[in-house]
């Protein structure tokens, strides 16, 4: 058997200690000791981003990290976001622009676009599909992502936001 | 209660049917907050007290016979709880499953591996870590065989033989088998009026093109956790299916579990596109070894498992002819396709239908004379041809006759706009019957291209091609492509459309709760398309019961009544009409329930968006909410209590959505890149439910198009490896290189459906794949090129830009 060891880190402001082989992957510590089961495992070679956390400050793609890198970490994932029962601007934006459809991209994707508008609070069209383009997404094509993260940016920058789907602005039959 | 509503009290029709949140408007999604929240929950995050990880042991080759398999190390190693191979399975006859086709394929190989990455054993253990180590221990012994990888070579003399099981049978599933690598031919249309017609014609082309194969590559791989209760006989599984209720006949026939036994969960599933409608040998493994063992087992695929072993789709070898007069007008169509079906034939089409719905072939135009054939080949690639978003071959057929009618146009030097407006069927000739057999239900196609002409301004774009084409320097080229396509969806009739025997209905059953809430549950399981948001809209639009009140439940066998899932856009045109029939149901028996409190007769009601109002006396009325409380306490004399309706539609006929794309690129005539400048796509779905819902759809099918055309190939060496099992080399567009998409519509309802609802989400991949090529060979048409094959990539585009001399300065 193979020596585990201990590790610590701050999972969304929570104390959490784990015990895992040195080999272990954070993707799965975080999914299957810490349950917190956002983020998701989509490829094998870090290419489509559904296990983005960000680690002390930085998106990571969790399966190309070991835990036991994350050892005295600040770890964020999709289930640190909404506060005190308030969505984050980037969840309300995702929903209310559809940016998303079978959902399992999503949590890789707001937690990518959250660091986005960390260090670029009013991102360009052009900025904001060069800082998406690790996180693959099958369902959507990005349009409505994007409009998500301009919604979110508004919003964070304390303008008024507007859906561009309006309930009842309709022109069908 | 007093019966009468006070009139002022009863808000404004605008104020009810807001908060109705009925069809046509962009209700927001009731399954976004758990998707955001990262509460989900997919097959990989289901955990079940002492649940076991079984991962597969693959073959490295795509042909060898298995001379040993030594298992006595993996089972050595601590935390190994099973390992199985084709032997364990044999005493249970589950070494070999049906597949939906009609053919066999083995769940482990028996005896030879048949395509690389085939599963050969089956390792269960306690965590995926030490299950990946144990299969690594599995120590096989392989003796290769010469690969066959080229359906064109398939039938050769010499052509080694993939399926020894079956390489005597001279019958097949569907009719006669003239090769050992033969699985059958199938052909539709009248040939010697055909032949005849292009025997008398004054023009005919004649094209070949290469549907290449590609994967539909949902985010979520396939997996499963079964988990079998020992004491109640119960087997329990979790599973990332389109289909769960014929799972779990699929299930009841191998195991020989009665179907009341078996409870099968499709969870949130994390997109299917097609990839998950069949039944993959690590489903069998897993559901085996939690029997066996007595323990919940989970498999995960890993994404190169799914790249290479489950589901692929297309891989057409098409020639198409077109017979016609010199004005364009087509006279005959005449189309042979060699089909790749590698080697299981486990195709997820109708059982009927070897060749899936291909004889929409014929497309929007009115073409008096046609004849089909396929023949479907084995050779050594994965299993399992799937309608990859689109309803059975539907994409193979409209690419096939979009670019026949374009090489045709160019024939006769007609404008690719004018040849359609020439062939188009007319809104007067539906419902239509081709020439294939098939009635289309309705279309309305040349306001539909007259419309995307105009928003592109189509003869400006063309005088600048022009200028561009007559300026030698000029370092971009220009393609315009057009498509006009005709969709088929909303699979089935039952009398045309089964799986394994069972008719393609779908079904609904609605209970209104006391308090006027309501709950409904679908043969149908969503994959993003938000089945729980549009189904509630067409009962609120229907039976009145506000959508926010109803919860809409799909995926779970032993809840939902039974019902053939969610592929082939079919979960709109059929479940959408069940549902929207149930939502009736339950209407009329309020209706009955408000008269009777209102003391009226049930004539002298009528439906008003939320309540029942006597005809001629507004002021008097009961709201639904109002009913459904009496349906529990007071309802007519011989009236059953409660206030439920169950539907199971089968639909008279499909749907027939169509669309009208137009793309615009820019080739770089010495690098070979391109750029979607332009990219038009207007749909024609028939009743629009959400309308935020299907411009979503739109922009998904037209990127996930845009790859099949521009960039995706599961490409194999000529020793059957699969090159490019990875994200890696496979490719999935980014935000990066995804076009902007600009949508547009028509409403042409469907006559026969309840609604008027046809389904939209395969429209625009099944559309937009012949425009990008129509597009690309535009560039280069005035060079003589008359077809590209997919994908094309630079480096592909560059070599036909270099074999034109275009990339010398």
């Amino acid at each position: 058997m193979i020596k585990k060891m201990m590790v610590t880190f701050k999972l969304n402001g929570k104390s959490t200690d784990v015990v895992v082989e040195p080999r272990e992957l954070l993707i799965h510590t975080l999914r299957e000791k810490c349950l917190h089961t956002g983020p998701h495992i989509g490829c094998d070679s870090s290419h489509c981003g559904a296990c983005t956390v960000d680690v002390d400050g930085m998106s990571v793609k969790s399966c190309t990290m070991l835990t036991v890198q994350a050892d005295g970490s600040e770890l964020l994932t999709i289930e640190g976001f909404a506060q005190g029962g308030e969505l984050h601007a980037l969840q309300e934006g995702f929903m209310q622009e559809h940016g998303l459809q079978c959902g399992f991209c999503t949590p890789g994707m707001i937690t990518r676009a959250y660091r986005l508008l960390k260090e670029n609070p009013d991102p360009t069209e052009a900025e904001i599909r060069y800082w998406m383009a690790g996180n693959l997404c099958r369902c959507t094509g990005y349009q409505n992502i994007v409009k998500a993260v301009q919604y979110a940016a508004r919003k964070l920058r304390g303008e008024p936001v507007q859906t561009s789907y309006p309930l009842m602005e309709t022109t069908t039959h | 209660m007093d019966a009468t509503i006070d009139s002022k009290a009863v808000p404004s029709n605008e104020e009810r049917l807001a908060k109705l949140e009925g069809m046509g408007c962009s209700r927001k999604r009731y399954e976004d907050p758990r998707f955001i929240q990262g509460k989900g929950n997919y097959v990989d995050d289901i955990k079940m007290p002492n649940m076991l990880v079984g991962v597969m042991v693959r073959s490295p080759y795509a042909h060898a016979r298995i001379k040993s398999i030594d298992t006595s190390k993996a089972l050595a190693h601590p935390g190994v709880y099973a390992v199985l191979t084709a032997d364990d399975l044999k005493p249970l006859k589950l070494h070999w499953m049906p597949t939906l086709a009609g053919d066999v394929q083995a769940v482990l190989a028996d005896g030879k591996v048949v395509f690389q990455n085939q599963e050969v054993a089956f390792v269960v253990a306690e965590d995926r870590y030490i299950a990946a180590d144990a299969a690594e221990l599995v120590e096989v012994e392989y003796e290769p065989l010469a690969v066959l990888v080229d359906p064109l070579k398939a039938m050769a003399p010499d052509a080694p033989t993939v399926r020894d099981d079956i390489k005597d049978k001279d019958v097949g599933a569907h009719g006669a088998r003239k090769h050992p690598n033969h699985i059958f031919t199938w052909d539709i249309g009248d040939k010697d009026k055909t032949d005849r017609a292009f025997d008398n014609a004054e023009v005919t082309v004649k094209q070949d093109m290469i549907y290449q194969r590609v994967h539909p590559c949902p985010l979520e791989t396939c997996g499963c956790v079964a988990s079998f209760d020992k004491i109640r006989g119960d087997l329990l599984v979790y599973i990332t299916s389109q289909a769960p209720h014929v799972v779990r006949t699929v299930v009841g026939m191998l195991s020989s579990i009665p179907e009341s036994k078996i409870r099968i969960i499709s969870p949130d599933i994390g997109g299917g596109f097609g990839n998950k409608v069949g039944i993959y040998p690590g489903y069998v493994c897993a559901i085996v070894a939690a029997i066996v063992l007595g323990r919940p087992v989970k498999w995960i695929e890993s994404r190169t498992e799914n790249l290479t072993t489950t589901a692929f789709a297309r891989d057409y070898h098409m020639t198409g002819e077109l017979a016609a007069d010199k004005d364009g007008k087509i006279k005959a169509l005449r189309v042979h396709v060699t089909a790749d079906h590698g080697a299981f034939d486990a195709c997820a089409d109708p059982s009927k239908w070897p060749a899936g719905m291909f004889h929409v072939v014929t497309g929007s135009y009115d073409i008096p004379n046609a004849f089909v054939s396929v023949d479907g080949i084995y050779t050594n690639k994965c299993p399992g041809g799937v309608s990859y978003r689109c309803s059975f071959r539907v994409t193979e057929a409209v690419y096939l006759i979009e670019r026949m009618v374009d090489v045709l146009a160019q024939k006769l030097g007609i404008d690719k706009a004018e040849i359609r407006f020439r062939n188009f069927l007319r809104k007067d000739q539906f419902p239509y019957q081709t020439a294939l057999g098939l009635e289309y239900d309705s279309g309305d196609y040349e306001p539909a291209l007259r419309k995307g002409l105009a928003a592109l301004d189509y003869p400006a774009l063309r005088a600048e091609q022009a200028a561009r084409r007559a300026d030698p320097d000029a370092a971009t080229l220009m393609g315009i492509g057009i498509c006009t396509f005709t969709e088929i969806v909303g699979a089935g009739p039952s009398k045309m459309c089964d799986i394994l025997g069972i008719g393609m209905f779908d079904s609904c059953e609605i209970r209104v709760h006391p308090d006027g809430s309501a709950i409904a549950r679908m043969g149908t399981i969503s994959q993003g398309q938000g089945h729980q948001t549009t189904y509630a809209q067409i009962i609120a639009s229907v039976a009145g019961i506000p959508a926010s009140l109803i919860t809409v439940e799909e995926g779970d066998t032993a809840t939902a009544p039974y019902g053939l899932g969610t592929y082939g856009s079919r979960s709109t045109p059929v479940a959408g009409a069940a549902i929207a029939r149930a939502s009736h149901k339950i209407r009329e028996k309020a209706r009955k329930i408000a008269a009777h409190l209102l003391e009226v007769s049930p004539d002298d009601v009528e439906f008003d968006l939320d309540r029942f109002v006597v005809k001629g006396a507004p002021d008097q009325a009961k709201s639904i909410k109002e009913v459904a409380w009496a349906a529990y306490n007071n309802v007519p004399e011989g009236m059953e209590m409660g206030l439920e309706a169950v539907d199971y539609y089968d639909p008279p006929n499909f749907t027939f959505p169509f669309g009208t794309y137009i793309c615009v690129v820019d080739v770089d005539r010495y690098s070979g890149e391109t750029k979607i400048r332009r990219f038009y796509a207007l749909d024609d779905c028939g009743t629009r439910i959400n309308p935020m819902i299907i411009e979503g759809q739109i922009h998904g099918g037209l990127t996930e198009g845009f790859a099949v055309a521009m960039g995706q190939q599961l490409t194999y060496d000529d020793a059957g490896n699969v090159l490019g099992g990875t994200l890696m080399d496979y490719f999935l567009p980014t935000s990066m290189e995804t076009p902007h998409w600009e949508t547009d519509f028509t409403v042409t309802p469907s006559p026969h459906h309840p609604i008027g609802a046809k389904g939209v989400a395969e429209s625009p991949h099944v559309g937009s794949i012949p425009c990008f090529t129509a597009a690309m060979v535009d560039a280069f048409a005035h060079l003589g090129v008359t077809h590209m094959n997919m994908p094309h990539n630079s480096f592909r585009v560059w070599q036909q830009s270099h074999a034109l001399n275009l990339d010398q300065r």
